[in-house]
């Protein structure tokens, strides 16, 4: 990927797609391809700002380090409660296909 | 147009009755996703015995599907969470049934909540509650349109970059952004963290104020929660306020004279408006749309159809992610979340995300600024009154635009109203935007009630 494209390829968007665990289908490779070229140029003026010496802001309410006391909660939820959530469960684990 | 007070005092279970019969009468509107009859009239007839009571005791509301509720599904309007029938309560909605209120429904929102017209749903596009060939604007338009049709006095909604104040604004009803951080998000599905809030739709101002006041506060399920600041102004206090020139430009002229009426009637109620400048303002959308869908990407990863949601099975884990994903997922989301893995990926993070983030920085220092000597902003919502259905959604830029003066405050943190300003020519509420300091939710609510008690005489 060369750093401020305005226009992706279709590998672009596929390598994206991977980030993202994503599959697509071949119409949406093409839509997205334009759409987010569309969108990466809109948002590539902010280039035009001067940023120089600016810290950046990851949250705006001022909190830090927020604890809660060191007790044990008691009105969690059971664990029959959690696992009939998943599509598929086997002597109280999540199935999943086989991973090696 | 009735509010909260109509409903207290008299039998909670003809107010539900009343609710769930407006909502079947209204269904061409496609506002709800689910009704959930059967709990509500039970904890009505609670109400009625006095075995449940409050200050909302009896008052029955709805919220967007993107709360998690009890007793039927919690969809987000996604295919991956059509059937996921959540195990707990959002805080808020806790907050509000601990004080007597009765949810009726779940409302139709972009999936997600990625939208900005209600149309980006498996359910379908809301219809406007003025124009039904127009959209409900979004992403809460189904919690707006419940409000604006009178099937609710309120409503809660989420707004993220304006997913509460533009589809107010479509339907001429009230619509508040909070401070973020003011109300508990536990429970509540995550889309952007650092701006994401909760807030409400009525259809006036003092039932807004009824609601916040109940529903803000700290949680500890919630650590980015401030304690609750929230104090109704009893007596509005005049104010200073500033128009924001870089608002009113590029927008339709029916939008701009609404504004500039306001700005005359608040004169009037004894505030004084004056024009200010806040050239930085041109470059928040971009802002926001690189911060955004970088956060999105991130909290939408949990969708993998594993521990919860549909799955579609495969023979390989990866197989199961790519394809869960791809079925359970709109375009929409999918456009998001690309956009945030680029912007997140090694080499382009610096470029992208970090400038924004201190972009970020710039655009709150103007705001403060503007603090020193104004105690509100004034403009409008959106650049145009509801658009028509399908009209935006072949082209995301221009979708986006219709957020171009609502992201603003939610990249501070700042509280924003939306309160009816009249109508276009063509008859379509035009909404007037307030923006307020931080915590200072009370104060804009307040300026917005001294111009609505005016108007009422």
């Amino acid at each position: 990927m060369t750093a401020m494209a305005s226009t992706l390829s279709n590998d672009e968007i596929l390598h994206l797609a991977k980030l993202s665990n994503i599959e697509l289908t071949k119409g949406e490779v093409s839509l997205l391809k334009h759409d987010l070229s569309a969108i990466l140029s809109y948002i590539n003026s902010l280039s035009e700002l001067d940023t120089e010496g600016i810290e950046p802001t990851y949250q705006v309410t001022g909190l830090k380090n927020v604890f809660r006391d060191d007790a044990l909660e008691r009105d969690s939820l059971e664990r029959d409660v959690l696992l009939d959530l998943a599509p598929d469960s086997e002597d109280n684990q999540i199935k999943v296909p086989k991973v090696l | 147009m009735v509010g909260i007070r109509n409903y207290i005092g008299v039998s909670a279970l003809e107010n539900v009755r009343t609710s769930i019969e407006k909502a079947k009468e209204f269904q061409a509107y496609n506002v709800f996703i689910s009704l959930n009859e059967e709990r509500a009239l039970e904890r009505a007839r609670l109400v009625d015995s006095g075995e449940i009571q409050g200050r909302l005791a009896g008052v029955p509301f709805v919220v967007k599907d993107n709360f998690l509720t009890i007793g039927g599904a919690t969809t987000a309007a996604s295919n991956i969470l059509k059937n996921f029938n959540s195990p707990l309560q959002a805080t808020a909605v806790e907050k509000l049934e601990a004080e007597g209120a009765i949810c009726i429904g779940k409302t139709n929102l972009d999936a997600f909540a990625h939208g900005g017209s209600t149309e980006n749903s498996i359910y379908g596009p809301t219809l406007n509650a003025v124009d039904k060939s127009r959209v409900a604007g979004g992403s809460s338009g189904g919690s707006a349109v419940a409000t604006a049709l009178g099937i609710v006095p309120f409503a809660l909604g989420t707004d993220t970059g304006g997913s509460i104040r533009q589809p107010a604004s479509f339907n001429g009803v009230v619509g508040i952004k909070p401070t973020y951080g003011s109300v508990s998000r536990f429970g509540v599905i995550a889309m952007a963290s650092s701006t994401d809030t909760i807030g409400c739709f009525t259809n006036n101002v003092s039932d807004a104020e009824i609601v916040m006041d109940i529903i803000m506060g700290r949680d500890k399920n919630d650590m980015t929660t401030l304690p609750n600041f929230f104090d109704v102004e009893q007596k509005p206090s005049q104010r200073k306020i500033g128009m924001i020139k870089e608002f009113m430009q590029n927008i339709d002229d029916d939008v701009r004279l609404r504004v500039e009426q306001y700005a005359d009637e608040l004169r009037s109620a004894g505030h004084t408006v004056e024009y200010v400048d806040m050239p930085i303002l041109k470059y928040a959308l971009a802002m926001y749309y690189i911060i955004v869908p970088a956060e999105i990407s991130s909290n939408l990863a949990r969708y993998d159809g594993i521990r919860f949601g549909s799955r579609v099975n495969e023979t390989t884990l990866e197989g199961v992610y790519g394809k869960s994903r791809d079925n359970g997922l709109t375009v929409e989301n999918k456009r998001r979340i690309m956009i945030g893995s680029y912007v997140l990926s090694s080499g382009f993070f610096d470029a992208y995300y970090l400038k924004a983030q201190k972009a970020r920085t710039l655009l709150i220092n103007d705001f403060d600024s503007l603090f020193k000597t104004y105690d509100a902003l004034l403009g409008p919502v959106s650049p145009t009154p509801a658009f028509k259905l399908g009209e935006n959604s072949k082209d995301p830029i221009k979708m986006y635009m219709a957020d171009i003066l609502t992201v603003p405050a939610s990249l501070c943190g700042l509280p924003a109203i939306s309160v009816p300003g009249g109508t276009s020519k063509e008859g379509l509420p035009v909404g007037i935007q307030l923006i307020g300091q931080r915590c200072k939710d009370a104060q804009i609510l307040a300026i917005a009630r001294s111009v609505q008690e005016k108007n009422n005489g």
